[in-house]
């Protein structure tokens, strides 16, 4: 954190100051470990196993936060019988090998169907829409055991049922021991124990632990689990909706949560409203009984998108034409960016913009990604300087290496110069979900735009070229809502206008001021409906800047946090369920009632004047389900989820699977890897995968390397690489590797080092330091290489990219590369250039015996 | 002031600044700069391009120009607090890396040439046009999809809510899936 979020880092110091513990748990040794109380080094990819073994110790050692497990999660929750756990085999109940992929009703509660409140919404899909025409018929007795799914499942709150959460949970964990953690990860006991301890006393009515991670835990095969796994440990510790807790995300670009709630996502509409998939007879109702939830703000999942339409086909979304919902495009399956790109390599994806994106380096497998955009009749770069993706067809390594020839690369290329933050209007969304508008300061220079130009104008082109058409496939166009206002010598749209739109309307036009004044009747509009009140009483309430000296340490008045300004989510969890505070140290969100309402220092996460003792009525559906101790209001069942009935594909509970490419053979589980991780569709001579552990040729790809970011750069170079100060600071790509590594391969210190996987080969300048320890794995020791990952070949700050070396296999629920754990060989000197860089390359994908059926087994 | 009362090294070993990083160091040329800070016309409230902290920046306009980028001691989130990255991003914004012109290149052809923007933006849009007909789909299966798998587009983490939105909402309502961002990645 305080190498890549060094001002936010601050706080962590004054928690410091005040008598934090700071844990470090890193490969790599930073600034954050310079500054902890300790620094444990543990391997990459291997995560699961750590967090698991943490929730091992709290469940049997019982210093589980037990009033909180018992009010506020499943725990006590009953399990279907079909379920069965992961045992040795490390496959759980469901699993259909042939097409690798899991029955997820195998995980069901017991004689219900819930459905997930974020995640894969759409596995159910068939059941859930029958349900919804069954029901509308009115032929209960089709209901079977699926129609139940309004009411509660059953529970045990003793905790003894053998099916109930906890007991699975107990049962699953087990095999998590102390031992078991020093052999995957490379952690000793004792350090395991020292850590285990801490966060243990350090949890409960008086205290709380937070969780900070970033896309070391993400990018992974089996990425969501890990953040699984450290949601469960925090809901066993209590540690969730409360001040000082929670699982914190730290995120990498200035709005990479706006993009993510505002979604440039081929998955999500704006507030994580799923995007349809294609399925016969498919209406809004359908799609509504199937998508959303019976109980908890989910429930209200038609009001809110068909806000949303109203705010896209404004008079065209009417009752009679169930407000356009027609017009929105179907998915089949995974679009994400890496479908994306064999689409490219296949013809069939023809023209891309990149908009402050650079896959030429950025993104796993860097061959791959400029055969794709070699492969496209055009291409629109927008961005400030000259990067890898807008010039690969005259200098990319494809060219040096005789694969491609400018001459017969046939993409049309248009670079567009981008406006900076200086020369917009428009808010970000930061990691902690808090919109800061940033002001115009000067309007930008030469052709330079920004992306609110180019959009506005590109669609005003693009429908005044269309207008004459009667095509059906255009009517969403003709349709649509863009009539923004313009100022300024280049007719720039108004952001503010854009905000106001997100924000929604009520019936009289009005800005709403929240959610619950959206309707499903299309009286309201609401583009966004996580973002109603971010332009309430028509003041753009993100341009807030109350400066921080003049409030309380909450803040409450400077920008805008969604949703409604709360700053803490689910922070009813901060009261006991008769609605005190757990402590009056940990004192946060309560219920006054003598004023019989929520309050305390931030908005409450919950309807204000629902009293704690509220037992809704058998048949109340939606927030009128949530009982006064429903503390989880956008789940189904209003808890937090220890075990997850829906939502993932992978699994109910966290199991341990060795990354893709790993020298190390899975000590948990016979299945080595994620048996339902992403790599078939990306099966290609490019993305050649590698063998693991215990197979023949795994000897070959010995380290394990991981990426990751430096202070002095961003991500993919694209905004620091071309600066002077930064460059100047880091001014080259280099590896980091321990002495131990260094004799044992002979590389030296400032030297050169060529790096190798079965997809290329890339040369590092040599750094040994003692940041990177040799850890033993099961016995065996085992070395890391440490790869940031900003550099290309363009720029001020030049290097090969360490994304040449990673393969696309992807996380199967939301299709992240795996990048932060991967086998290599790592030998001294420079790689070669021109034909012979290929040729290493195949040599070792023969010495590995390699294969297009390598590493592709379930 | 004597002769010897302007050698810095003299002030450094005599007064209280001994490692020359204050009053010491100081010549009557420094002692008459004054921060481009000063003589700004404005200030401009915003917000760091980088990471996702949020860091608060003040930007100083003069003569209609960005002179200098300062954190905000207002903001709550970073106390006036700027990394090497935000530091830097006065470079960034004003910087000669920057380019100003649109570029464009040819099918197979071997060089940058200049193009306009307002034909450019033609250009794009008879490409749009052509690439959402040529990737078409009415049914899949035979279920009704209504998109185009022609086009794509990655990139929105970098941008402003306001951005992604229309970005979102002009894709989808041309029929676009394949829309996606660095939250992917």
């Amino acid at each position: 954190m305080a190498e890549c979020h060094p001002v936010g880092f601050q706080w962590v110091m004054e928690a410091k100051a005040r008598g934090a513990t700071v844990i470090h748990i890193d490969p790599r040794f930073t600034r954050t470990s310079a500054v902890a109380d300790a620094h444990v080094p543990l391997r990459a990819g291997s995560d699961i196993a750590f967090l698991g073994g943490l929730i091992n110790y709290v469940l049997e050692s019982g210093k589980y936060f037990k009033d909180y497990v018992l009010a506020y999660t499943n725990a006590a929750t009953i399990v279907t019988e079909d379920f069965a756990d992961a045992g040795d085999d490390g496959l759980f109940s469901g699993f259909d090998p042939d097409h690798r992929t899991y029955d997820v009703r195998a995980w069901q509660y017991e004689g219900t169907e819930v459905q997930a409140a974020s995640g894969e919404r759409d596995e159910l899909y068939d059941d859930r829409a029958r349900m919804e025409q069954v029901r509308a018929a009115g032929r209960g007795e089709a209901h079977g055991s699926g129609g139940a799914h309004v009411e509660p499942a059953p529970s045990d709150p003793t905790l003894a049922h053998p099916r109930c959460v906890f007991q699975i949970l107990k049962r699953h964990f087990a095999r998590y021991t102390p031992e078991m953690v020093e052999r995957v990860c490379g952690i000793p006991r004792s350090d395991f124990r020292g850590i285990a301890e801490a966060i243990t006393a350090n949890s409960g009515r008086d205290r709380t632990t937070v969780f900070v991670y970033s896309v070391g835990w993400t990018q992974h095969t089996v990425g969501v689990q890990y953040i699984r796994t450290a949601s469960i440990l925090q809901s066993l510790l209590g540690n969730i909706g409360r001040p000082g807790g929670g699982i914190l995300a730290l995120r990498g670009h200035a709005s990479i949560q706006g993009s993510t709630d505002i979604p440039t996502l081929f998955d999500l509409l704006p507030g994580y409203i799923p995007m349809p998939h294609a399925h016969s007879n498919e209406n809004l109702n359908a799609f509504v009984a199937a998508e959303g939830t019976d109980k908890g703000y989910w429930a209200e999942l038609r009001s809110y998108l068909v806000s949303l339409l109203k705010s896209w086909w404004g008079p065209a979304a009417t009752a009679e034409n169930d407000y356009c919902f027609d017009y929105l495009p179907r998915l089949t399956g995974s679009h994400s960016t890496y479908e994306t790109v064999m689409a490219q390599i296949a013809g069939d994806c023809r023209g891309y913009f990149l908009l402050g994106e650079n896959p030429a380096v950025g993104s796993a497998n860097a061959r791959l990604q400029r055969r794709g955009l070699a492969s496209l009749d055009w291409l629109v770069v927008r961005d400030f300087s000259l990067i890898e993706s807008a010039t690969f067809w005259k200098d990319g390594p494809e060219i040096s290496t005789g694969e491609m020839r400018t001459e017969d690369i046939g993409t049309e290329v248009f670079f567009l110069p981008a406006a900076a933050h200086t020369e917009k209007s428009g808010s970000f969304t930061n990691t902690q979900r808090l919109l800061q508008w940033h002001h115009e300061a000067v309007e930008p220079p030469g052709d330079a735009r920004s992306e609110l130009w180019f959009t506005y104008h590109l669609g005003r082109r693009v429908r005044e070229k269309l207008a004459g058409s009667a095509d059906d496939r255009d009517r969403p166009l003709h349709d649509l809502t863009w009539d923004y206002p313009v100022s300024g010598s280049h007719d720039e749209p108004s952001a503010e206008a854009v905000l106001a739109e997100i924000n929604g309307r009520d019936g009289s036009g009005a800005p709403v001021k929240s959610y619950t004044q959206l309707r499903d009747d299309g009286s309201t509009s609401c583009g966004c409906w996580i973002y109603a009140g971010v332009y309430a009483d028509g003041v753009n309430q993100a341009a807030r800047r109350t400066p921080g000296k003049e409030q309380d340490w909450v803040a409450p008045a400077w920008g805008w946090a969604w949703p409604a300004n709360r700053r803490i989510l689910y922070n009813r969890a901060s009261a006991d369920p008769s609605g005190r505070p757990w402590s009056s140290r940990k004192a946060y969100v309560w219920w006054d009632a003598s004023r019989g309402g929520w309050t305390g220092h931030d908005i409450p996460d919950f309807a204000v004047d629902k009293p704690p003792d509220y037992v809704p009525d058998d048949d109340a559906t939606g927030a009128a389900a949530l009982s006064g101790t429903d503390a989880f209001i956008m789940q189904a069942d209003g808890k937090a989820w220890l075990y997850a009935p829906a939502g993932l594909l992978d699994g109910p509970l966290p199991a341990h699977y060795e990354p893709q490419d790993s020298p190390v053979p899975n000590l948990l589980h016979s299945q080595q890897r994620n048996p339902v991780r992403q790599v078939a569709p990306f099966a290609h001579p490019d993305n050649r995968l590698q063998p693991s552990a215990a197979e023949p040729g795994s000897e070959v790809f010995g380290y394990v390397a991981t990426t990751y970011r430096l202070t002095e750069h961003h991500t993919a170079g694209g905004m620091s690489r071309w600066l002077p100060y930064l460059a100047e600071l880091q001014p080259s790509f280099f590896c980091e590797i321990s002495p131990e590594l260094a004799a044992e391969r002979g590389l030296e210190h400032l030297g050169w080092a060529t790096i190798a996987t079965a997809r290329n080969v890339i040369e590092a300048r040599v750094l040994v330091t003692r940041r990177l320890r040799p850890l033993t794995v099961d016995g065996k020791v085992i070395h890391q290489v440490g790869l940031p990952y900003h550099w290309g070949p363009n720029g001020r700050s030049t290097g090969d990219a360490a994304n040449e070396l990673a393969a696309v296999s992807l996380d199967p629920n939301v299709h992240i590369q795996e990048v932060k754990a991967f086998a290599c060989d790592i030998r001294p000197g420079r790689r070669p250039a021109g034909p012979a860089r290929l040729a290493l390359v195949r040599d070792y994908q023969r010495r590995a015996g390699i294969t297009e059926r390598t590493g592709m087994e379930p | 002031m004597t002769w010897i009362d302007s050698w810095p090294v003299y002030r450094q070993l005599r007064d209280s600044d001994r490692f020359g990083r204050g009053a010491a160091a100081k010549s009557r040329a420094s002692e008459d700069l004054a921060p481009r800070t000063k003589a700004a016309d404005k200030v401009v409230k915003s917000v760091c391009p980088y990471c996702a902290v949020g860091c608060g920046q003040d930007v100083y306009v003069k003569d209609e120009k960005v002179v200098q980028i300062e954190g905000d001691p207002d903001s709550p989130v970073s106390r006036g607090r700027l990394c090497p990255k935000g530091s830097a991003s006065l470079q960034l914004t004003t910087g000669g890396a920057r380019e100003e012109r649109v570029k464009y290149r040819a099918p197979f052809g071997d060089q940058w040439v200049d193009l306009d923007l307002d034909t450019a933006m033609d250009m794009i849009a008879d490409r749009v046009i052509a690439a959402r007909a040529a990737g078409w789909q009415d049914e899949v299966d035979g279920t009704p999809v209504r998109r185009t798998l022609g086009f794509a587009s990655l990139g929105g983490a970098t941008l402003d809510n306001e951005e992604n939105y229309l970005i979102k909402k002009l894709f989808t309502a041309l029929g676009a899936v394949q829309i996606e961002n660095q939250a992917r990645i």
